[in-house]
């Protein structure tokens, strides 16, 4: 809980909810005729609108990316480390806008809300949404805000993949795209690791094929794991063993198989027990989906520069060096494409120790990168605040 | 700007695609983009440099040479390539140089020039290796490790089929004149070509 709100904080914020009556066609071809999104912003819209930044979520992220909801509140929001005054995504100069994706269950319509033509909650009838189907949804989330377009487009992981899609699919709304810690496509592994996942939901008993909603069940199990499963993925072997090492919880060992002995397995009980107790697993299901469909070269035969060409803005792609959930020569992949397609783009490899989670943490060189080109992004917009 | 860099902006026509190898803080490109409409990216390892170049808007990658080498470019994809002061430092320069060829149309390549009299007096009166303004490090910390002159230059691009456009020499303050270019090989601190095939 903060005693004070930091200087560099947005400070409290509240979320919004914007309703959508207008009938959206997803790209799996079933239709939302009515949906909504909830969002956050931060920072103040200038008066010709040209300093709005959309932040991008990652697969469990939401709407809430900085500040504080009170003064109760243990945590500031999940990108708080880059977004506020003074910070890369610096709120005196940038109208930051954060929301929660559709299909979420943080307060945008999921499978966990009610499907207004049952009157019962979608639960697994949720039709399954993909990042272009987010994207769309994002831009109707713009029109409604009445921004023209994006000085930036922000995201990492995931939501780099966002960033991406927006730059190909609406090139004159996104002036620059930062493309963070991402892919243009899951390799078999990314995709294997996320069907343990899947089937660690979908095998716990309490599942009920989705609708573990009309059973009053849960499958908090089966959500654990996956959970356990993502984490291992995300930290590197270093900032593990920097964290735990083969520390024990108790002096000795106690050669139960069943015992939580080593303090590494404590925490990945803690992380998954927490996530399973506020997260939606027909959302996690979802989610997962998204990121295995994801790959703008698909159309195109797999020639990822191509995909590219319509693509007007300036690129920043970072990567880290101990990410092997997305390692740098995924994000060198997507630089490569750019260079064919003759795009603007720059990319730094940031040596960090943190893994896939780096993008997430404020290291030194991490934010000079950031801060040096969201720099250049604010010297573009006519009339900086 | 760099005398050696200004003489090379000359040599860059208008609205050319440029690849500039080892760019620094991006003042080439930032002056080709601006003044003469041209299209690049710079590599760079150096991250001061990559936040230089990122804070001005200039297209920077972050690439080790010596590692990577430029094998994930595609052939002719630059109209231009420019390496300044950076050939001696790499671990295959004359492979750099065929790489540098294949993807650009006409390359840049500047380089100090081991064959100046300074340098040769001064292996020759003390017997060290020669430490000057244009060479400022002793023999063991040095990124220099394929140092060459501008006969030894000539002779590689002559064996590989290399045409030279244009080459000068300029003296430690970049400057040329009618004394270094009547005998480079000798009177030339830094070498400047433009070749191509």
């Amino acid at each position: 809980m903060p005693e004070v709100i930091p200087p560099d904080s947005v400070g409290i914020v509240t979320p919004q909810v914007a309703q959508f009556d207008i009938p959206l066609t997803l790209e799996c071809g079933k239709q939302l005729n009515s949906f909504q999104l909830m969002y956050e912003t931060y920072g103040e819209l200038n008066a010709d609108r040209s300093n709005a930044v959309l932040i991008c979520h990652a697969l469990s992220g939401h709407h809430h990316a900085a500040g504080y909801h009170s003064m109760e509140d243990s945590k500031p929001g999940w990108w708080d480390s880059c977004i506020g005054p003074g910070k890369p995504i610096d709120t005196n100069k940038f109208f930051v806008v954060s929301l929660n994706n559709l299909g979420g269950c943080a307060g945008s319509t999921g499978p966990a809300s009610i499907n207004p033509e049952t009157g019962k909650a979608y639960g697994p009838d949720f039709p399954v949404v993909t990042v272009q189907d987010w994207v769309r949804s994002q831009a109707m989330l713009a029109d409604r805000l009445n921004i023209p377009h994006w000085a930036a487009v922000i995201g990492g992981s995931l939501g780099g993949m966002q960033a991406l899609q927006w730059s190909i699919e609406y090139p004159d709304r996104v002036h620059n795209a930062a493309v963070i810690a991402s892919t243009p496509r899951l390799s078999a592994q990314n995709i294997a690791f996320n069907e343990v996942a899947r089937k660690a939901i979908t095998s716990d008993p309490n599942f009920h094929e989705g609708r573990y909603g009309e059973h009053t069940t849960y499958p908090d199990k089966g959500l654990m794991l996956a959970r356990m499963v993502g984490h291992i993925t995300y930290l590197s072997n270093a900032s593990m063993g920097e964290k735990f090492g083969r520390d024990l919880r108790a002096q000795t060992l106690k050669f139960g198989l069943l015992d939580v002995q080593f303090e590494v397995e404590s925490y990945l009980h803690y992380q998954g027990e927490r996530f399973s107790k506020n997260f939606d697993a027909n959302t996690y299901l979802l989610m997962t989906r998204a990121l295995d469909y994801f790959d703008p070269a698909r159309a195109h035969d797999g020639d990822l520069s191509k995909a590219l060409e319509p693509a007007k803005c300036k690129y920043l792609v970072v990567s880290f060096t101990t990410d092997w959930r997305f390692p740098p020569d995924r994000s060198e992949e997507l630089v490569n494409a750019m260079v064919e397609a003759k795009k603007s783009v720059s990319y730094a490899e940031v040596d960090s120790p943190h893994g896939h989670d780096a993008f997430l943490i404020p290291t030194q060189r991490y934010m000079d990168v950031f801060h040096g080109f969201m720099g250049r992004v604010a010297k573009e917009i006519p009339h900086a605040r | 700007m760099r005398a050696d860099l200004s003489i090379i902006k000359d040599w860059v026509q208008p609205g050319t695609e440029v690849l500039d190898l080892g760019c620094g803080d991006g003042t080439l490109l930032d002056y080709l983009q601006t003044h003469k409409q041209v299209r690049g990216y710079g590599l760079e390892i150096s991250s001061e440099n990559i936040t230089e170049c990122l804070r001005k808007g200039v297209n920077v990658i972050e690439q080790d040479l010596d590692s990577k080498g430029l094998s994930n470019f595609k052939d002719k994809s630059f109209d231009m390539v420019v390496m300044t002061q950076a050939l001696q430092a790499v671990r295959q320069p004359d492979i750099l140089l065929d790489e540098m060829l294949r993807l650009g149309k006409e390359c840049i390549i500047t380089f100090p020039n081991f064959g100046y009299w300074r340098l040769r007096y001064y292996l020759a009166r003390k017997g060290q290796m020669p430490v000057s303004k244009t060479l400022p490090y002793t023999w063991y910390n040095t990124p220099n490790i394929h140092l060459c002159t501008f006969k030894d230059f000539e002779e590689l691009c002559y064996q590989k089929n290399i045409h030279i456009l244009h080459r000068t020499v300029v003296d430690d303050e970049h400057r040329t004149n009618w004394l270094n270019q009547l005998w480079p090989n000798l009177l030339g601190q830094i070498a400047i070509y433009h070749v191509t095939r």
